[in-house]
């Protein structure tokens, strides 16, 4: 997100450049691979359906949670082959893997992060929390030049997905890997044990679909030609300004 | 309106899977998905000691019930007849390309030092047990027989067989040098049981359950995995498309 950059100030209203392409090429990867990356992950958790605290679970242990099995339609291969599902995951996970790392690092460097991503300090106050909730509830979305910069809540789930969520899905992913495991003790230690680590891993997966769910609302809700061109081509219409 | 949009959603994501389900299907496309399996093992083996140790854990930790899976009794004649004769009859062998050629009892296998260790016994399915497992390093089998400098993996050939198919495993010589690579003949201070692999099984720490093969009768070290059954390097791998290094 750029400071804007008025592009056409003739038209009535004003279409700003909002997402550079480190961004945009970052957003349609993982969105990729995070669909590949749940619908094989599913395929994986039909496989043994349980959740476990621990270093081990197994049938005779007792699991904090058993599901039934996701539905074909749901899971990619659609019917039950977990061969397959692993291959899906395990060569897409280098996709999200890879893409994660890079943007993390170009983000750093650009100034991404810090600028748009992590919140500043005044605006995590109780009172501009407060406000910017009953905006997202009564569906008032920023207008004008407030449009272009990322509102606090924004701020805070995609910090929480960028930052926390997703390395959290990789390094408890790894935890469940047995040569990882020997390479790096450490990721045993983090998550407390394998078996808490799938469990880990399951519940920030539950949390990324959870996100998926309100992003694609609120693009849907805000202007989803504008908001979706913004994001393949990087130019942004500003939403004209609402009487106060 | 909202029926409309339902059947866009509906039709929406039948099309995408019906999509995947083809790729999936789709040869060039599946190789695509199996270049990563050698990606994920060199980037594995560039970050981890070759005799990097597995964990091991306390006698405390390990599993109540050790479930078993896969055959839990061979269905062949032979086996029941080793059963039956409590395995006296039973030879390990090594052979391919080795020097010596070894054909072992159990009773010469359990004379061999002994390495102990509890460790954690991951499936590919998802859940994960620990176990005490004792056995003899395969190093030293391999060394005993002296393993010819042309092999490049070590083959298990097991006495079950899984739909009229027999089991077999392969490594290569990271994992079979590796100190806690061992053929176990016991488990949580017994004799190993039928349903864990009895007589001897082979325990390959770092990777998963599947490469753990049991019921082992010969140790074939060749130079490829080429040619033997399905030519992927076992069972699973032959049978499911599952991955010949199950690190992950």
């Amino acid at each position: 997100m750029n400071d804007p950059h008025p592009i056409a100030p003739a038209d009535k209203r004003v279409v700003v450049q909002r997402h550079r392409l480190s961004t945009r090429l970052w957003h349609w990867l993982s969105a990729l691979a995070v669909f590949v990356m749940l619908m094989s992950g599913m395929m994986i958790f039909n496989a043994h359906p349980r959740l476990y605290w621990g270093q081990y679970g197994a049938n005779f242990d007792p699991a904090w949670l058993e599901l039934p099995q996701f539905p074909g339609w749901a899971t990619i291969p659609s019917s039950y082959d977990l061969a397959g599902a692993r291959r899906w995951h395990l060569a897409f996970a280098w996709v999200l893997g890879a893409s994660l790392v890079a943007y993390l690092l170009w983000s750093l460097l650009n100034g991404h992060l810090r600028r748009d991503i992590v919140p500043r300090g005044e605006e995590l106050r109780p009172r501009h929390l407060w406000q910017d909730l009953k905006d997202h509830a009564r569906l008032r979305f920023p207008t004008g030049a407030d449009a272009v910069r990322y509102n606090t809540l924004q701020k805070l789930s995609y910090f929480a997905v960028i930052l926390v969520l997703l390395p959290l899905l990789i390094l408890s992913g790894l935890a469940m890997s047995p040569a990882m495991d020997a390479a790096w003790p450490w990721l045993l230690d983090l998550f407390m044990g394998r078996q808490s680590a799938r469990s880990v891993h399951f519940i920030c997966a539950a949390l990324i679909a959870g996100f998926i769910v309100v992003h694609l609302t609120a693009v849907l809700l805000s202007g989803p030609v504008n908001e979706i061109r913004s994001m393949i081509t990087g130019r942004f219409r500003l939403p004209r300004e609402r009487a106060r | 309106m909202i029926d409309r949009r339902q059947l866009i959603l509906a039709s929406g994501s039948a099309l995408l899977l019906s999509g995947c389900d083809r790729l999936n299907g789709n040869p060039a496309f599946r190789q695509v998905l199996r270049s990563a399996e050698g990606l994920t093992m060199r980037a594995q083996r560039l970050v981890t000691d070759r005799t990097a140790l597995a964990r091991e854990y306390s006698e405390a930790d390990m599993s109540p019930i050790f479930r078993s899976n896969g055959t839990r009794l061979p269905d062949t004649p032979d086996y029941a007849r080793h059963l039956a004769e409590r395995f006296t009859n039973y030879r390990l062998r090594v052979d391919g390309l080795v020097t010596k050629p070894l054909s072992l009892s159990l009773e010469q296998i359990r004379a061999l030092p002994v390495r102990t260790q509890v460790t954690r016994h991951d499936c590919v399915e998802g859940w994960s047990a620990i176990g005490k497992w004792h056995g003899v390093p395969l190093g030293l089998l391999l060394k005993g027989a002296g393993l010819s400098s042309r092999a490049r993996f070590v083959v298990f050939h097991c006495m079950d067989r899984l739909g009229g198919r027999p089991y077999y495993e392969s490594i290569d010589l990271v994992d079979a040098f590796h100190p806690q690579t061992i053929l176990a003949w016991g488990m949580n201070n017994r004799a190993l049981e039928v349903p864990h692999g009895a007589p001897l099984r082979l325990r390959v720490e770092r990777q998963l359950g599947y490469k753990h093969a049991k019921f082992v009768e010969r140790i074939e070290a060749v130079e490829s995995l080429a040619g033997i059954h399905g030519g992927r390097g076992g069972y699973w791998e032959d049978s499911g498309d599952y991955e010949w290094y199950a690190g992950i």
